[in-house]
């Protein structure tokens, strides 16, 4: 478990070994994805064009095809992971992922709804964006007014009613978009993929996540005290309302940055935190690293196979799904309580 | 230290006790004394400012706790909730650690100096070697002595505990109550001030405590146990008829007469014994 045996004065410091062997890892993972695909490289090869050497063709799959593919899938799943691990920590619950709130149906109903509009690609992902960021911020507006001692309960179950709202939503666009051209890219969109992404899609999502990391970092102690609950971490010196209006800010602004991206891509938020948790323990502050560095190699690897097991790229949201739910029958299974 | 004047409590527009005027000082137990939904929870989470009283002021260190930040109030008491389990399995010792949030800033983790209080706090009440546990596997006496050693690391001249006792079977009640009266008796130099509930009222007798006696939504008495606990006092707060007897050792306890209903028309006919 990595976990300390005796007492001891000292911090437990396990994480940064594995932190070095999770990174070690997951380079060796994205060199190993570079090199595969219709295109195939030898490892000699895809160092070479890596370096910007050798074979032309190699160089232009490897940087303008493969890398910012590779790119996407580490940052969607680090992000997508770290923001469901924020979420757990905050809801209480170990069954929450990050689109508790609505984020994910909002962003669907933006893209869907530019999807419709036939606009550009860019203001695709802007809109799914904006009904992202737009959603959570309804929840919490509407949380805020409805009178109810458990904030938190509330806020999960307008969560519930706005995500359903814009669930309809989108059925209704579904219904009276052309099915022959819009219909399949919705589909498409809502089942979640990074085949068309570029570095151009990368770059606006990129500092978003970062700037929404900083906060849950800076923040990781009082995460960890708010897990007990509000009226607690009260009693014991942490303005709750205020902490969880900016864990829920950051993480919603990193689910709605990497979702604008990949479309909707479900479980790895929700599964990837637990197998985090059984490496290193509850404490946020290695709770969150890991947990984002665990994401990032598990959407590699799951998008790796998305564009090489069959002709057709089969999209991420139905395989993570797929590997998400048996892995987490088996979590359930494994114990008296599965999450710990 | 803590002092609430004519308080009125409960949740909306709805009073659960009213006119509760009370006052605890560095150096002495206060035990809150009384039946089921007087209102002991909805007092103490007011006195803590985790619930706005309805009228009335709760003063904390001389100024209103409506007005102090939660960190503030944070190093002033602290609070020791009926043994829980919280959702995620951390180790007690963080647990402990986490008594420590209110002197830390906003963005900062608990340092060297904090884990040492942390386990110091632990190894006072005698339960160092839980502190690298799984809280969430303790016995339910287990982790109602981390959460008093939480309290104890939080540092604070004023501890509140809602019924430290409840739940536990016999022996861990004294084991905890040892604790409770150690603290209080011991701590230098003024002494650490401490409010508990709890429905025994053998207890107060026990820790020599101040008793605040509620019935109805009111103080019905405040002073010392011996004053308060009277056979009258409890007949008429709990309903029942209650005797109140001095042991050989001369410790006072409380005894409910069992036998209220069999009035002398009722009692079952003899039935011969062979």
């Amino acid at each position: 478990m990595g976990r300390g045996t005796t007492a001891d004065v000292d911090p437990p410091r396990p994480a940064p070994t594995l932190s070095g062997a999770l990174v070690l890892c997951l380079v060796a993972l994205a060199f190993g994805a570079v090199m595969v695909g219709p295109y195939g490289l030898t490892p000699g090869q895809t160092l070479a064009a890596l370096f910007g050497q050798g074979d032309r063709q190699a160089q232009i799959v490897v940087w303008s095809i493969r890398l910012p593919r590779v790119g996407a899938a580490l940052l969607v799943g680090a992000a997508l992971a770290a923001a469901g691990a924020s979420y757990q920590a905050l809801f209480r619950n170990p069954l929450v992922s990050p689109d508790i709130l609505g984020v994910s149906a909002g962003a669907g109903l933006g893209a869907v709804a530019g999807i419709f509009l036939s606009l550009p690609v860019a203001a695709i992902q802007a809109s799914a964006f904006v009904g992202g960021m737009a959603a959570v911020g309804f929840v919490t507006l509407v949380a805020s007014v409805v009178r109810n001692t458990d904030r938190t309960l509330t806020l999960v179950l307008i969560g519930v009613v706005i995500g359903a709202l814009a669930g309809a939503a989108t059925s209704l666009l579904k219904v009276m978009a052309d099915p022959y051209d819009q219909l399949p890219a919705i589909t498409f969109w809502l089942l979640g993929s990074l085949a068309a992404t570029t570095t151009e899609d990368i770059l606006p999502a990129l500092p978003m996540v970062l700037i929404g990391l900083v906060p849950l970092a800076l923040l990781r102690w009082r995460i960890n005290v708010l897990s007990l609950g509000d009226e607690e971490a009260r009693a014991l010196g942490v303005e709750a309302g205020r902490t969880r209006f900016f864990v829920i800010a950051a993480a919603t602004l990193i689910t709605a940055s990497v979702t604008a991206l990949a479309g909707v891509v479900g479980w790895v938020g929700l599964v990837i935190p637990h197998v985090a948790r059984m490496l290193v323990g509850p404490g946020f502050g290695r709770l969150l690293p890991t947990s984002a560095l665990i994401g990032a190699g598990y959407l590699l690897i799951v998008d790796t196979a998305a564009r090489t097991i069959a002709q057709v790229e089969v999209p991420l949201g139905i395989l993570t799904a797929v590997i998400g739910a048996p892995f987490f029958v088996w979590l359930l299974a494994r114990g008296r309580r599965g999450w710990s | 230290m803590l002092e609430a004047q004519e308080l009125s409590i409960g949740y909306g527009q709805v009073a659960i006790g009213t006119g509760l005027t009370l006052k605890v000082a560095q150096g002495e137990i206060l035990c809150l004394l009384g039946p089921n939904g007087c209102g002991k929870t909805t007092l103490f989470r007011t006195l803590l400012g985790l619930l706005p009283a309805l009228s009335g002021d709760v003063l904390l260190g001389g100024t209103p706790i409506a007005s102090q930040r939660r960190a503030e109030i944070a190093r002033r008491i602290a609070y020791v909730p009926q043994a829980h389990a919280p959702p995620f399995p951390f180790e007690a010792s963080e647990v402990v650690l986490m008594g420590r949030t209110a002197r830390l800033g906003a963005f900062a983790q608990p340092g060297r100096a904090d884990r040492v209080a942390a386990l110091a706090a632990m190894a006072r009440l005698g339960i160092g070697d839980l502190a690298c546990r799984d809280y969430s596997r303790l016995s339910g006496g287990q982790r109602q002595l981390v959460l008093i050693a939480r309290a104890l690391a939080q540092d604070t001249p004023l501890i509140v505990m809602d019924e430290p006792t409840a739940s536990l079977d016999f022996g861990n009640q004294a084991q905890v109550l040892a604790q409770i009266g150690a603290l209080v008796r011991d701590e230098s130099p003024q002494g650490r001030g401490v409010i508990l509930s709890t429905h025994d009222p053998d207890q107060a007798f026990a820790l020599g405590a101040r008793v605040l006696l509620m019935h109805r939504g009111g103080v019905m008495a405040d002073g010392p146990a011996a004053a308060v606990l009277t056979a009258a006092n409890l007949s008429t707060v709990y309903g029942i008829p209650v005797t109140v007897e001095t042991t050989g050792s001369g410790r006072k306890v409380c005894l409910p007469t069992l036998d209220r209903q069999v009035t002398p028309s009722e009692t079952p006919r003899a039935i011969p014994v062979a």
